[in-house]
């Protein structure tokens, strides 16, 4: 058993390690994060729904972000999930250049996906999609989804965003034509209001524009796990007041604050082309992260 | 207004709720989602028996996360997490639900498009608040019993004894008033608005 000290942030936990990461110990952690992410908020999150909540003056909408509140309360309390759709698990792993494991990291965080499954305990919603016959643990085929990324240096940081189906339904790609950069708002909210009250709005909207028609995904999926009190750019700001206005409201019953947040993120693409997808995330925006190998 | 209700409900139980009102369930709820309103419907359709009854019955779009605490013949289930889930992919099952079965009361979340005509004097669609779902199991005092486990456990139906279960926002009430299709117009038209 090496040596290790836990130091946990709001989301995020550090594990120094005084010597090769130990299979277990890896394990172990991972199982914890998952935890965590299922029972916890980020502190950035609560905030921006305590304000939504303050803000708000429509009294249905008020009760409904105050029900919110209160079952965060509970979550943390009782130490259950947040959420009984407890989602599928998505991973963000980076690994550093110089980080040594030692061992196959993923089939150890499908084993700690199992582990969670069975102790915190998360539903199982991994299925075959045709033959809808549920494996019961919560990993399949491509499932948990790990998205690795090379990176320099001697850490390794894992990332768990579990999703769950209402608001990743209400998620939308098109490829537009590339004349239509100003057409991107309007595709953001003509996907907002035909999702309604669907994705258990306060949403926070991750915006991918770019790349190519995959890659446009991945990146409105990792702009939700930018952190809700990041400034915002001015399209940002722009797109987010246009949303508010809508008047969808809290759970769709009406009201001032629809998303609590809009982050965009892009990359160069084609000349030929234009992908656009917004990612839609529900009120409970969970994500946790561990950093193996402590400061470089 | 608030209403505080026992089930199993009555129509003169629901009929003077109006849209926004809030209401508490004390009483017993079933669970159903996508999977048993299709068996329900199926076994409709052959004229079998149920293995439970819908007469005045509250139907919960939920799937429950649910933990067994003992098996066998004494089967016991606990509730850990139960929050409502979106309710529009029951939306084309329900006018013929509710056209076999005197449901009185469908409690969900985010509404359910083009359904209020098929809950007109006969039902009311109940709000409740997404993701909640740390604190509906609090209300939930008991999983009574299990039908259909075969369907996987959110897809099963699960008979729960609640208590003062809300707040629930009555959402489309008997008279077909509609608060999502209201909000959801003015939405569009707010858009409209924007695109000028």
């Amino acid at each position: 058993m090496p040596f290790f000290i836990k130091i946990h942030f709001s989301n995020i936990m550090v594990i120094f390690l005084s010597s090769k990461l130990n299979r277990e110990t890896f394990i172990r952690s991972i199982a914890d994060l998952l935890r965590k992410a299922e029972i916890e908020l980020p502190d950035d999150v609560l905030d921006a729904l305590r304000n939504a909540e303050a803000r708000e003056e429509n009294p249905v909408a008020k009760s409904q972000l105050q029900a919110i509140l209160k079952n965060t309360e509970i979550a943390k309390n009782h130490g259950v999930p947040m959420c009984q759709d407890t989602g599928i698990q998505i991973f963000f792993a980076e690994l550093g250049s110089e980080f040594q494991p030692g061992f196959d990291l993923e089939a150890a965080i499908r084993e700690a996906v199992v582990l969670a499954t069975a102790e915190i305990p998360l539903r199982p919603n991994a299925v075959d999609p045709l033959t809808r016959k549920n494996s019961g643990d919560n990993t399949g085929v491509g499932i948990p989804d790990i998205h690795w990324k090379l990176v320099p240096g001697k850490q390794l940081k894992i990332t768990v965003a579990p999703k769950g189906a209402g608001s990743e339904n209400m998620s939308a790609l098109r490829m537009l034509n590339p004349t239509e950069v100003g057409s991107i708002k309007n595709f953001v909210l003509e996907t907002v209001v035909n999702a309604g009250g669907m994705p258990c709005p306060p949403l926070t909207l991750g915006v991918g524009i770019g790349g190519s028609f995959d890659k446009a995904a991945r990146l409105a999926k990792e702009a939700l796990l930018e952190p809700l009190d990041t400034r915002m750019s001015s399209f940002e700001k722009e797109i987010l007041e246009a949303v508010n206005a809508l008047g969808i409201g809290c759970m769709g019953l009406g009201g001032s604050t629809t998303a609590l947040a809009v982050h965009v993120k892009t990359a160069h693409c084609h000349t030929a082309s234009l992908p656009v997808a917004i990612n839609i995330q529900c009120w409970a925006n969970r994500h946790a992260s561990v950093v193996f190998g402590g400061e470089e | 207004m608030e209403h505080h209700l026992q089930t199993p409900l009555k129509i003169e139980d629901i009929e003077n709720l109006n849209a926004g009102d809030i209401v508490y369930i004390t009483g017993e709820i079933l669970t159903a989602r996508d999977e048993a309103h299709a068996r329900i419907l199926e076994i409709e359709e052959k004229g079998e028996e149920l293995p439970f009854s819908l007469e005045g019955a509250v139907v919960y779009h939920c799937g429950p996360l649910m933990q067994q605490t003992a098996k066998g013949e004494e089967e016991e289930w606990k509730v850990v997490s139960a929050g409502p889930t979106t309710s529009d992919r029951m939306s084309k099952m329900t006018p013929p639900l509710l056209k076999a079965h005197n449901v009185r009361a469908v409690i969900g979340k985010g509404g359910m498009k083009s359904v209020a005509s098929a809950l007109k004097d006969r039902c009311v669609y109940l709000a409740y608040t997404g993701g909640c779902a740390a604190l509906a199991a609090e209300l939930i005092k008991e999983v009574k019993t299990v039908h259909w486990l075969d369907l996987g456990m959110p897809e099963a139906v699960w008979v729960l004894r609640v208590q003062e279960f809300g707040p629930l926002i009555v959402g489309i009430d008997t008279k077909g008033k509609d608060i999502f299709a209201e909000v959801r117009e003015k939405a569009e038209k707010v858009l409209e608005g924007m695109q000028k």
